[in-house]
């Protein structure tokens, strides 16, 4: 449960707080494949909390789950203390989740600045009238939307970008950019699928930088799905192993890599 | 040379976000205002009024109005000749029901009338897209014709089942009827499309376009990062069916005078409504703009040269402006699917550059 | 025997049936098309029309683009002068048929690979309104009329030996020899189509294209090879509904309207699958002539033909998307 008297300081002086979100026996099937099973973990305030495992195993669907987007057969999703009921993605947004992708779903027919703005979607409240006529609180809205968005595009660097059409970047700016509409939103938990994907070492060392300011300076709660190890093992606080759906491993780096079946998963174990 | 923009800096975001940047476009801008509002009516005759400039003023309206819910939203409707037919139909009840009342506001209210109308059909979307739902709207189209062919109510139980738009005046000027001068029909089309222009361009730059913009690329994850999917997709039926609807009203009171649905707001309007926001630009203002003088023009020309010139029969000339018009979709469909709009951007982005090459 | 009420709604089903084998014919060539390119052929009803058009022409010895050539060049001519026999013109008229579906797969849709269904969707009707515009200006546009030897009527024999159904204001069920004839040949169009997709090499590759381009080029499908042939199969099929549809009301612009029809019976039916095209042909067939002969003509004001289709297919959208047989798609992000 939500239990403020559980918080603790990290010994880089970060406070991490209680339990903010409780996964409790999610089970998820398509038809008759099951891709997730019986799965239950915690995620606590202000922590950066890792989701790995072999292809397959069912993270992104796990990410899709938090989202709203698949809605499990069986099981609870508990946020800030109560028992979430199914709800549209778009309500699950609004409670203050944001996401990046897996595969990027930029808005490939908008400039960079466009998309970042619209991960202010959910804080512009101007009605019909006012934005019809450019008068009052729309066009107030809009320039002070702008100046956050401008701060989040310092935060990631991508100030020389921002009128470009994103259909037109490589692949490692257009990450960086998803991560800037993810952040827009000013989210309590942030959700990553993969941000490091297809990253030279260089690239990869700003993004988890990038991360770790995130969670630093704004104490954000952030869940990530990641496959390179030494990224994992550095950044996270906590981390959670999947195989083929089902739970294998929970807890910190350290135990997670000297945990017998986590290894035979990644290492492939003949099995009966 | 000219048209530059070194110097020419945004020190504030609302001066960063306007819609002409670029000082040059800006005085081109005001001077067509210029031109539209203060030369034309007192140079313009019948001719020019009916054949060209007051069919172009209504089709734009159609055309923002279409482009707002296939360009900005990306849901594809058919249904345009019907829903003009809403605006027109609401219209001449509304003047034959209140004569009293200004045509004005009949005009508006046929727009929200015909908002509401479109809204409702555009429920469906929720559930299907892209090229399922253009044939949910053809649905529309077919069973709205017929509805205003069969219930008599809608033509007040006239025995030819056409509708006739009574004499109305704004400022004392009469803009329907046989009698109307032709500045006046010029005029009152040139004051909807000048607001129906600045309002869509508002909107389409503002939280809500964005909101359809987000829709049209990638829905899904639109829906994620906190979009309403229904209420924008509504949203965009309901304010395209807005300008759909004006232009429907307009279309029937000042520029026919007198409507019979089949012909008038059949399923070829909405390929013709459709064919300029592509030849236009899909996504673009600029674009139903071009779209649909360009569509008004084609025929005009092609009599003009043909019949006029080489004295051929307009039969000769209808079948090559199909031919051309066919082509024409294909082509800008394959080569540059953003239209004039786009063509026009590329030229300007040349210019900019001009003399050097790049 | 019978009530004279109930034979009437008997005979207007069987009417309807028949109508809905054409209607199952039409929806045929588009489902081919659509299974193998993801496009909807909106020009495949403005295709029958030229078809028909230019089976007459050439039966007739017409001057092609007679019109054109007149008011350029100040000359007079119509007719060649001849008549061709209606087996060698159908054989010539497939051969235009073939090449026209080559010239459609090289200019158009070769570059337009990969596009989204609604653009290809747009190009077609492009397409439609190219074509018209050719035709007329290739045949001229007055109404034709064709004549291929077609029985046309109303069967004596059927009548003759249903009026013993009904009392003594029932002459027997009326039923039109053409409807009749084009009913066996629709049917054994479908049963050749269905076993081509079937059981054939290029039916099978045809319905690999109609999956994932991308992947069928890999393993080595020609693409381009694919399409002309279904392009061709379907101008073919528009020919035949053509044809019949001619015989019944002459060769005009109205033919062209076929493809508004066709599309609620797709909506039904599935557009992927062919048992869906038959079976949604024969419900809408049915189903819109009954709806007229009950509902429509006693309370409506009649004339609901021109909607009913549409409003039943848009009510399966709502509830049931993918149709009867289709395919339910699932989206992932």
């Amino acid at each position: 449960m939500f239990d403020q008297s559980e918080s603790f300081v990290t010994e880089d002086g970060r406070t991490i707080g209680g339990v903010m979100m409780e996964m409790k026996n999610i089970t998820l099937r398509f038809g008759g494949v099951v891709a997730i099973k019986d799965i239950s973990f915690d995620v606590r305030e202000g922590e950066i909390r890792a989701i790995i495992g072999p292809n397959g195993a069912g993270k992104s669907s796990m990410l899709n789950v938090i989202s709203g987007f698949y809605h499990p057969q069986d099981g609870e999703v508990w946020y800030k203390g109560g028992k979430r009921p199914p709800m549209k993605p778009f309500e699950v947004a609004r409670q203050g989740i944001a996401r990046t992708f897996q595969n990027i779903a930029l808005f490939e027919g908008m400039t960079v600045l466009d998309n970042v703005m619209t991960g202010r979607l959910n804080h512009m409240k101007a009605g019909i009238l006012s934005q019809a006529f450019w008068y009052g609180k729309a066009q107030r809205e809009e320039t002070e939307n702008r100046e956050i968005v401008e701060r989040v595009i310092d935060f990631l660097e991508i100030q020389n970008i921002r009128k470009t059409p994103v259909g037109r970047l490589p692949y490692g700016l257009k990450k960086r950019v998803e991560l800037a509409r993810a952040l827009a939103a000013d989210p309590k938990l942030l959700l990553l699928d993969e941000p490091m994907a297809g990253m030279n070492v260089e690239e990869k060392e700003d993004m988890s930088r990038f991360i770790l300011d995130v969670n630093d300076e704004f104490g954000t709660t952030i869940v990530l799905i990641e496959h390179d190890m030494s990224v994992v093992m550095d950044i996270s606080d906590r981390v959670v192993v999947m195989d083929y759906g089902k739970k294998i491993g929970d807890g910190t780096p350290k135990d997670v890599r000297s945990n017998q079946a986590v290894i035979d998963a990644y290492l492939g174990v003949a099995h009966d | 040379m000219f048209y530059r923009e070194s110097g020419d800096f945004s020190e504030t975001y609302p001066a960063d976000s306007q819609t002409f940047p670029i000082k040059f476009d800006r005085y081109r801008y005001y001077a067509v205002l210029v031109v539209a509002f203060l030369i034309i009516p007192f140079i313009i005759n019948d001719y020019w009024a009916n054949a060209i400039l007051v069919p172009f003023l209504i089709y734009a309206i159609a055309a923002i109005g279409l482009n707002i819910l296939v360009g900005y939203c990306g849901q594809v409707s058919l249904g345009t000749g019907g829903f003009m037919a809403v605006g027109a139909y609401a219209c001449y009840k509304l003047m034959t029901s209140f004569p009293d009342v200004s045509i004005i506001f009949h005009i508006l209210i046929s727009g929200g009338i015909t908002a509401a109308v479109v809204a409702l059909f555009g429920l469906p979307s929720l559930r299907i897209k892209g090229f399922y739902l253009a044939v949910a709207t053809l649905a529309a189209q077919f069973f709205l014709v017929w509805l205003f062919n069969r219930v008599a109510w809608f033509y007040n139980y006239s025995a030819s089942g056409q509708i006739n738009a009574p004499d109305r005046t704004v400022f004392g000027h009469l803009v329907t009827g046989p009698n109307t001068d032709a500045w006046a029909k010029y005029m009152i089309c040139l004051v909807f499309l000048t607001f129906a222009g600045i309002v869509a361009r508002n909107l389409t730059r503002g939280s809500l376009g964005r909101k359809w913009s987000a829709i049209r690329d990638m829905d899904i994850a639109a829906e994620i990062i906190g979009v309403n999917p229904l209420s924008a997709k509504l949203s965009a039926f309901a304010i395209s069916g807005f300008f759909i609807g004006i232009s429907g009203a307009l279309f029937f009171s000042v520029y026919l005078g007198a409507v019979e649905v089949g012909e008038a707001f059949g399923i070829q309007k909405s390929f013709l409504v459709l064919f300029m926001i592509i030849i236009g630009g899909l996504g673009s203002i600029f674009g139903s703009f071009a779209g649909a003088a360009f569509m008004v023009l084609l025929p005009v020309l092609l009599k003009n040269v043909l019949v006029g010139g080489l004295g051929w029969d307009t039969a000769l000339a209808a079948h090559l402006e199909f031919i051309i018009v066919g082509a024409l979709i294909i082509v800008f469909l394959i080569a540059e699917p953003h239209g004039l709009a786009q063509l026009w951007r590329v030229a300007k982005e040349k210019l900019r550059l001009w003399p050097f090459p790049h | 025997m019978f009530p004279d009420q109930f034979l009437f709604a008997v005979e207007v089903m069987l009417n309807g049936l028949m109508a809905g084998v054409l209607y199952a014919l039409v929806a045929l060539g588009f489902v081919l098309i659509f299974k193998a390119s993801g496009i909807f052929n909106y020009a495949q009803g403005v295709m029958a029309l030229f078809g028909a058009l230019t089976l007459v022409g050439i039966m007739d010895g017409q001057v092609p683009f007679a019109h054109l050539i007149n008011a350029i060049f100040g000359t007079n001519v119509h007719h060649f002068g001849w008549h061709v026999p209606a087996f060698l013109s159908i054989l010539l008229v497939m051969v235009v048929m073939v090449g026209l579906a080559w010239c459609v797969q090289h200019f158009i849709f070769r570059h337009l690979v990969g596009q989204e269904p609604i653009i290809l969707f747009m190009a077609t009707i492009g397409l439609a309104y190219f074509m018209e515009g050719f035709g007329d200006l290739m045949w001229n546009s007055e109404i034709k009329k064709l004549d291929i030897g077609i029985p046309q009527g109303g069967s004596m024999w059927i009548e003759e030996a249903t009026a013993f159904l009904g009392g003594s204001n029932f002459y027997g069920f009326f039923i039109d020899k053409l409807e009749i004839v084009a009913s066996v040949v629709a049917i054994i169009l479908v049963i050749m189509l269905v076993a081509f997709a079937q059981y054939t090499k290029q039916g099978r590759a045809m319905r690999a294209v109609a999956d994932d381009h991308q992947a069928a080029l890999s393993v080595g499908i020609s693409l381009s090879f694919i399409w002309v042939l279904v392009w061709s199969v379907a101008g073919f099929v528009a020919l035949v509904a053509g044809i019949m549809w001619g015989a019944k009301s002459g060769v005009q612009f109205s033919l062209s309207l076929i493809a508004l029809k066709a599309l609620p019976v797709l909506m039904l039916g599935g557009f992927t699958s062919i048992p869906g095209a038959i079976v949604g042909g024969l419900i809408v067939g049915v189903g819109e002539k009954l709806f007229e002969f009950l509902i429509g003509a006693p309370f409506l004001g009649g004339a609901t033909e021109n909607w009913f289709a549409y409003m039943l297919a848009l009510l399966f959208l709502v509830f049931r998307p993918q149709g009867l047989f289709g395919e339910k798609i699932i989206e992932r992000v």
